[in-house]
């Protein structure tokens, strides 16, 4: 341990003309975010990048704790990074953050993954169309278990309500304190329904003690024997994003070069290796274009949390 | 292949002299990091990840398993040596513990907590190799209600133990009760008391209060009460070891400690500290020196210590079986097994056994590393005692604001640290006890999400709380413990209970 933050630090100092990250990750170690930004640091360092670079952790929040001090912090430098993702926008509208994506410099999209709808083997459910109707008949008899309130199972959940008819303000959503409770609680027949990211279900759906009845995406899913929602007849879609933002008021050419920096490590092949491992899929979108997804997501998630009631 | 067979396997397996190596630098770095408050387990294997990624998964593995049970060790040493509880659940470790120190029994405390952990670590250890498929259905089964159930009984009989008078306690309780609704409300999102403080957002961190109240009032009550006559702090007076009577005390809660600590830690939402309370107010209950709780018992040392050990061990049950991470630490094992392609889960056991079984292996040998590496330290660690004493505080004082900044590098962090630290030194003042607002912070916000979560799955039907067996048990259990003691009042007995109750600082 001694020697290897002694050999980063030789190695910080021996590559004095790339500068080195600080990535925030504004997460508990473990997560999601956290496993983002010391992937990106493992692969930074390993490709050359930026050699010295260093995580840090500020939980809380649903991230904005982070981002708010991430953004006080870092007016205009190029060296600081924050990883943050689509929760990040739903926990700015419910917590009314003061600080908000607007007041950093979103730099790409990396990573995303899909919702997936299961219950317990055990449920008389057999498929999503069976889900809906029950939820059609009376929405507060069906108990949605999945992250935290606000977050992206929970803005799937409106959706879906609302994609079949159904008042979002009567859905029934039991929030947990990460995946892994709400699993517990699905897997021990507590609630109606589960709902979080693919990978957080597939060993159970695999060894069969969960039914996967549709997944989020456009698409069907190799390897994964489950529908779309769009195919199950629910207009929805939604990705589980991922991104990485600088420090607000960078220059043109500041924006560049982070931007330049990120994308050699997106098309780095040890990056690549890391997704796969992982069981992440590249989403990698930068420049205009990510602003635009960016500006769209944001105006979909005020309208769905409105809808739900969770923001006035 | 049977179980045993397996596990014997799995011994020869880690009994590799590099497996062998990665278990010492785990268990190492794991009692240093538990030593220092601030620095978890999660954050110490989060940091070793990318540096493990080279190496082979056995290997790495098991130094993660090494660091977790080595945190739950160290934890131990600051609780009780300097009254700065490093890790949630080695809060109540303090209590008692330090008491023993300053009465020179630090040696006889660290042992019990060094042999507890020891012989707790051992027994839930082999627990969960052979009934961890068994217990994870039983723990399945705990829903919102039972949860509930579970905490109402840790609130009666943990409030019972709060010293000579309950008003005080419940004061205190209620305070804690208070801070626990600070932040953001997990079921709708919404921020309460928060006064737009972004760091008031995600609640006041359990660490922070402890240390200040523990650590900070503490210090601040010496150097208030410097001038008078104050008590003689001795390092060591008679054998830094355990008398005949100390292992007699001790070796009953140790084994009652592994039974309350190993299911709670196996519930995906039990946690460590619960454990502890339940542990301790068992053993004040049970011991036939009550009188001595609150002066130094050394059940209140060897109960807890075992019990937090226990639930470590807890934990990994749904991490191997279900793929369920229900603690820090365990959530990044398991970002740890995935970084190497393995599942956690259900198959796990099938598809990789040779793995899971040297896991079990190689805990069962970082456990009894940890003893070895303990138990010549005790002599060295009670010496930190003879260090002046204004010199001795101003160390934990640094120590602590060292610690809070670590975990939380924010002013406003450091500011909550000493207004905290002025309410203990002030509640010390006035005879209120400070292990129940500690107590009321935990366990309040977890008691008010579970009511919250059953009664919105059953949509606001109140008799969900009666629907099973468990929930009704422990509901009986602790209604029981709040009646039988005013019955037993009213019948002329009152003064065996004030006797009982004893008084804790």
């Amino acid at each position: 341990m001694k020697n290897f933050v002694l050999a980063g630090l030789l190695a910080g100092a021996m590559a004095l003309p790339a500068s080195a990250y600080t990535i925030i990750a504004p997460a508990n170690p473990g997560g999601g975010w956290d496993q983002t930004a010391r992937t990106m640091q493992t692969v930074l360092q390993e490709e050359g990048i930026s050699p010295g670079t260093q995580v840090q952790n500020v939980p809380g929040a649903g991230g904005t704790i982070g981002l708010a001090q991430f953004a006080a912090q870092n007016s205009g430098k190029d060296d600081a990074l924050i990883v943050g993702g689509y929760v990040m926008v739903g926990a700015i509208l419910t917590n009314n953050s003061p600080v908000s994506l607007k007041d950093v410099t979103p730099i790409a999209r990396l990573t995303g993954e899909y919702e997936a709808i299961v219950v317990p083997a055990a449920s008389p459910i057999q498929n999503m169309g069976e889900l809906v109707e029950k939820l059609k008949a009376d929405p507060g008899a069906v108990s949605w278990a999945g992250g935290s309130a606000g977050g992206t199972d929970h803005i799937a959940v409106g959706l879906i309500a609302k994609a079949a008819g159904v008042d979002p303000t009567k859905i029934n959503y039991i929030a947990y304190s990460g995946g892994g409770e709400a699993l517990a609680a699905i897997l021990g027949n507590q609630v109606t329904a589960g709902i979080s990211s693919l990978g957080e279900f597939e060993a159970q759906v695999q060894a069969g003690t969960l039914r996967l009845l549709a997944v989020s995406s456009p698409e069907r899913i190799e390897g994964v024997d489950a529908p779309t929602l769009k195919e199950a007849g629910v207009d929805v879609e939604l990705q589980n994003w991922r991104m990485v933002a600088a420090g607000p008021n960078l220059s043109p050419e500041q924006k560049a070069k982070v931007t330049a920096d990120v994308e050699k490590m997106v098309k780095s092949a040890n990056w690549q290796e890391q997704l796969k491992t992982k069981g992440w899929m590249d989403t990698y979108l930068a420049g205009d274009e990510f602003d635009k997804q960016l500006e769209a997501d944001t105006a979909a998630t005020a309208t769905v949390l409105k809808d739900i009631g969770l923001v006035k | 292949m049977g179980a045993f067979d397996l596990l014997m396997n799995g011994l020869v397996t880690a009994a590799d002299p590099m497996l062998l190596l990665y278990a010492l630098i785990g268990v190492t770095l794991g009692t240093a990091v538990g030593v220092l408050p601030g620095i978890g387990p999660a954050l110490t294997v989060a940091l070793l990840l990318p540096v493990t990624f080279r190496m082979d998964p056995a290997g790495s593995l098991i130094m993660f398993a090494g660091i977790y049970y080595g945190g739950m060790y160290g934890g131990s040493t600051t609780s009780i040596l300097l009254n700065t509880p490093g890790e949630s659940a080695s809060i109540i470790t303090a209590l008692e513990g330090n008491k023993m120190a300053r009465k020179g029994r630090g040696g006889p405390a660290l042992a019990t907590a060094a042999i507890g952990s020891f012989i707790a670590g051992l027994i839930a250890t082999l627990l969960l190799a052979f009934f961890a498929p068994f217990i994870v259905k039983k723990a399945l089964a705990f829903g919102s209600p039972e949860y509930f159930a579970l905490m109402m009984l840790a609130f009666v009989t943990v409030s019972a133990a709060f010293g000579d008078s309950t008003l005080r306690g419940l004061t205190s309780l209620f305070l804690g009760l208070a801070l626990g609704c600070i932040g953001i409300d997990q079921l709708t999102g919404q921020t309460r008391l928060a006064f737009g403080q972004a760091e008031l957002l995600d609640g006041i961190e359990v660490t922070t209060l402890a240390v200040a109240m523990f650590a900070l009032g503490e210090a601040l009550a010496v150097a208030g009460t410097r001038n008078k006559a104050e008590e003689k702090v001795e390092a060591v007076k008679g054998s830094v070891w355990m008398t005949r009577q100390d292992w007699a005390r001790s070796w009953k809660p140790w084994l009652r400690g592994t039974l309350i600590g190993f299911p709670i830690g196996a519930m995906p939402a039990g946690g460590a500290e619960i454990g502890t309370f339940l542990s301790y107010s068992a053993e004040k209950k049970l011991s036939k020196h009550p009188e001595e709780f609150g002066h130094g018992a050394i059940e209140g040392v060897a109960g807890p210590e075992a019990a937090n050990n226990a639930s470590a061990a807890g934990t990994l049950v749904p991490l191997l079986t279900l793929g369920l991470p229900t603690s820090a630490t365990a959530a990044i094992m398991l970002a740890g097994f995935m970084q190497f392609g393995l599942q956690p889960g259900p198959l796990l056991f099938a598809t990789n056994p040779g793995l899971v079984w040297s896991l079990i292996a190689s805990l069962l040998i970082a456990n009894f590393m940890l003893l070895v590496l303990n138990l010549p330290l005790i002599g060295l660690w009670v010496r930190l005692l003879t260090i002046p004493k204004p010199w001795l505080y101003a160390g934990i004082l640094l120590f602590a604001t060292l610690g809070t900044i670590g975990a939380n590098p924010s002013t406003f962090e450091l500011g909550m640290l000493l207004g905290f630290g002025i309410l203990g030194y002030v509640m010390r003042l006035f005879g209120y006890p400070i292990a129940p607002i500690v107590v009321g912070l935990i366990l309040g916000p977890l008691a008010e999400i579970h009511l919250r979560r059953a009664l919105s799955i059953s949509q606001g039907d109140w008799t969900v709380l009666f629907h099973s067996y468990l929930s009704i048990g422990l509901l009986t259990a602790a209604a029981l413990a709040l009646i039988v003691p005013v019955i037993l009042r009213a019948r002329g007995k009152g003064q065996v209970l004030s006797q009982l109750a004893g008084d804790e600082d």
